[in-house]
């Protein structure tokens, strides 16, 4: 009797500690995207010298100037300003695009699938290729595998994206013809396929439309690849780094010691002990790609978020480039967000 | 050392002596121990060949900036339009770009903007990174949780998406690009120094000085630094690399360096106009990138090695 009280008890402490835990995590949270909030409020409002003339260019005449002042609310003191752009942003009102006269949340609605394509692509091809690749050269450390995928690592780390990006063009297209110049569709095929998830391989796939499929699929395989290879240099330094640290635990010895074989020995127990941290680097790589595809979109002209940003930068439309900006760090939170919930699913010792 | 590196270097008379005195670890003067110290540190770079080819090309980009207008005969800013977008020949190794301004001339000027910017970035983060975060991990409580999570905040955006906004919003220029970077890059130096800082709190001797009444900013001057200085190092120069891949992503977006100012990211950007007419306007500048960003990447990893055995 005693005992039940007693677990019961035990249950609803650990209830409690993950409902506190839950709450920490929710209010880390909320803290970190209203820092976001304020710093791209801080971007627009405050950092230019005159926000007005950021808005409406300085060819505008008096009338206009004094309107968008009152408009954008800069007679009143600071923190009511920063009260209605929360307001804003909660109503996802972004603002107007001055270049492309619409509302940035519907041109970001618009752009973000073919990023979201691009960029989970890649992560796909630096998962596969990088995993594994770390693993092996820790498992075969020292050898020429190792070396090899110590160079390919640093090549990554070190190459200007933007720069792999013109110089493929440069080979694949120029010289050999093998992969078009850019965009994301040829234009025979463009507006064929209308889907329910706005990648335009997978709508294309369920529509059975194969000419579509295979132009797109022509289209985002340099992209993806390169963007790839940075998230593979990424992985494959992080996966063999993990990997050294759980061979060199006394299980492993253990289990070598029973006679197990070298594969069951990495498979079965070492990578179940490392999936969670590959998880989270994995998310991280993700978040990092982020950054690149706004670069290979300018090379590849991929009409993504980040050709969207770039081309704002160019216009100075500040309302286009702060909602592409809070929509990349959102993304991001929710990103790690997600890989910690997961984190928890999979790790038990984290229940 | 686990060998002697005296076997290895047999050379005779003064050379040798100084190597003997040098190496001999019974020290005479507190002189002799620090030069032992960098003496063992030069001698392990020796030993780790891609290190010091890292550390080669890191000293041969400062001579290349420094020397910049002897070693060239044209004017990076001097348009020809007769010779323009000429290829690589005797009189124009690199080419001509669509001035007609050689790109060798500018590939060399612009050693001195890449220096300029990744030198200028480091020397305003690291104090910074350094405060933030050594004062976070001695104070402790609220402050610490407060610093970081303003660290966690920035660090929760990728790093040239909020460097472009905030170069969007203080302007193109180089100046601008050198604060957006540095407002990027200062979150894992802080992150570092917290670190760092939290293994020193409890030791005997920051106890010991707090004892004597040693003010905070004593403690982590006196103390703290010269502990913390070998990964901060170390943590530097492997960021040089991300800072000078950024700048060039900037430069490559139009929000670095302006023209006609020699710039790597934004004449691989401006030669992307003629990409396939011209190869060597985006292709030259693009590997001058990646050589010294390669080269600050081989160097901090043998750094590491050297100063920050435990992180290696």
């Amino acid at each position: 009797m005693s005992q039940t009280i007693e677990t019961r008890r035990a249950g609803s402490r650990k209830l409690l500690s993950a409902g506190r835990k839950l709450a920490t995590s929710l209010a880390v949270i909320a803290t970190t995207l209203l820092g976001l909030l304020i710093i791209t409020f801080v971007v627009g409002r405050m950092i230019p010298a005159d926000p007005v003339i950021a808005v409406v260019g300085d060819q505008a005449d008096q009338s206009t100037y004094d309107r968008v002042y009152k408009e954008m609310g800069l007679d009143r003191p600071i923190y009511v300003q920063f009260g209605s752009y929360l307001a804003d942003i909660v109503r996802l009102d972004f603002g107007q695009s001055h270049v492309t006269k619409n509302q940035v949340a519907s041109d970001l609605a618009r752009v973000f699938p073919a990023t979201l394509e691009l960029a989970t692509l890649a992560t796909i091809i630096g998962a596969g290729f990088g995993v594994p690749l770390g693993i092996l050269s820790a498992v075969r450390k020292g050898t020429w595998v190792d070396h090899l995928a110590r160079i390919v690592g640093l090549l990554g780390h070190s190459t200007p994206i933007f720069w792999i990006g013109t110089t493929v063009i440069l080979i694949f297209y120029a010289n050999f013809g093998v992969i078009p110049a850019g965009g994301r569709i040829d234009i025979y095929n463009e507006g064929l396929v209308e889907g329910p998830t706005n990648s335009l391989i997978i709508d294309s796939l369920l529509a059975g439309e194969w000419n579509v499929f295979w132009s797109a699929l022509h289209h985002v395989i340099a992209p993806a690849l390169i963007l790839g290879y940075a998230a593979m240099a990424y992985l494959s330094r992080m996966s063999r780094s993990f990997m050294l640290e759980q061979l060199r635990q006394e299980y492993i010895l253990t289990a070598r010691a029973k006679g197990l074989g070298t594969r069951p020995i990495i498979w079965r127990h070492a990578f179940r002990n490392i999936r969670v941290q590959l998880l989270t680097v994995v998310a991280l790589a993700y978040c990092g790609l982020l950054d690149g595809t706004v670069l290979i979109e300018t090379v590849f002209s991929w009409p993504g978020l980040g050709q969207y940003l770039t081309s704002a930068l160019f216009f100075a439309d500040m309302n286009a480039v702060l909602g592409g900006v809070l929509l990349i760090g959102i993304i991001s939170i929710a990103i790690n967000l997600l890989s910690d919930i997961v984190y928890r699913f999979i790790d038990p010792r984290t229940r | 050392m686990t060998q002697d590196p005296g076997t290895a270097m047999t050379k005779s008379g003064y050379f040798t002596d100084l190597h003997n005195w040098l190496i001999n670890e019974d020290f005479t003067s507190t002189k002799q121990a620090r030069l032992h110290k960098a003496y063992v540190a030069w001698l392990s770079l020796l030993a780790n060949p891609l290190a010091f080819a890292g550390f080669a090309v890191v000293i041969t980009l400062v001579i290349i900036a420094a020397l910049a207008p002897v070693l060239t005969v044209y004017d990076p800013y001097g348009q020809d339009l007769a010779t323009a977008l000429k290829a690589p020949s005797a009189s124009h190794w690199f080419g001509t770009d669509e001035f007609g301004r050689d790109v060798y001339t500018r590939v060399v000027y612009g050693a001195r903007t890449t220096l300029y910017i990744s030198i200028l970035v480091t020397v305003i983060v690291a104090p910074i990174g350094f405060v933030i975060g050594a004062s976070a991990g001695y104070l402790g409580g609220w402050v610490d949780v407060v610093l970081m999570r303003i660290t966690d905040i920035f660090l929760s955006f990728p790093s040239l998406v909020l460097a472009l906004a905030f170069s969007a919003a203080l302007g193109p220029g180089i100046e601008n690009a050198v604060i957006a970077i540095a407002l990027t890059i200062w979150p894992p130096i802080a992150r570092l120094a917290r670190a760092e800082t939290l293994t020193f709190r409890h030791a005997d001797f920051v106890v010991a000085a707090e004892l004597q009444g040693a003010r905070m900013g004593r403690i982590l001057l006196r103390h703290i630094v010269p502990l913390c200085a070998p990964s901060i190092i170390v943590r530097l120069t492997l960021n040089m690399s991300s800072i000078i891949l950024t700048a060039a992503g900037l430069g490559f977006l139009g929000l670095g360096a302006q023209p006609p100012m020699a710039e790597w990211g934004a004449m691989a950007a401006a030669g992307r106009k003629y990409l396939l007419d011209a190869w060597w306007l985006t292709t030259i500048p693009g590997l001058a990138i990646l050589v010294v960003s390669l080269a600050f990447n081989l160097f901090g990893d043998g750094l590491r090695d050297i100063l920050d055995p435990r992180n290696a």
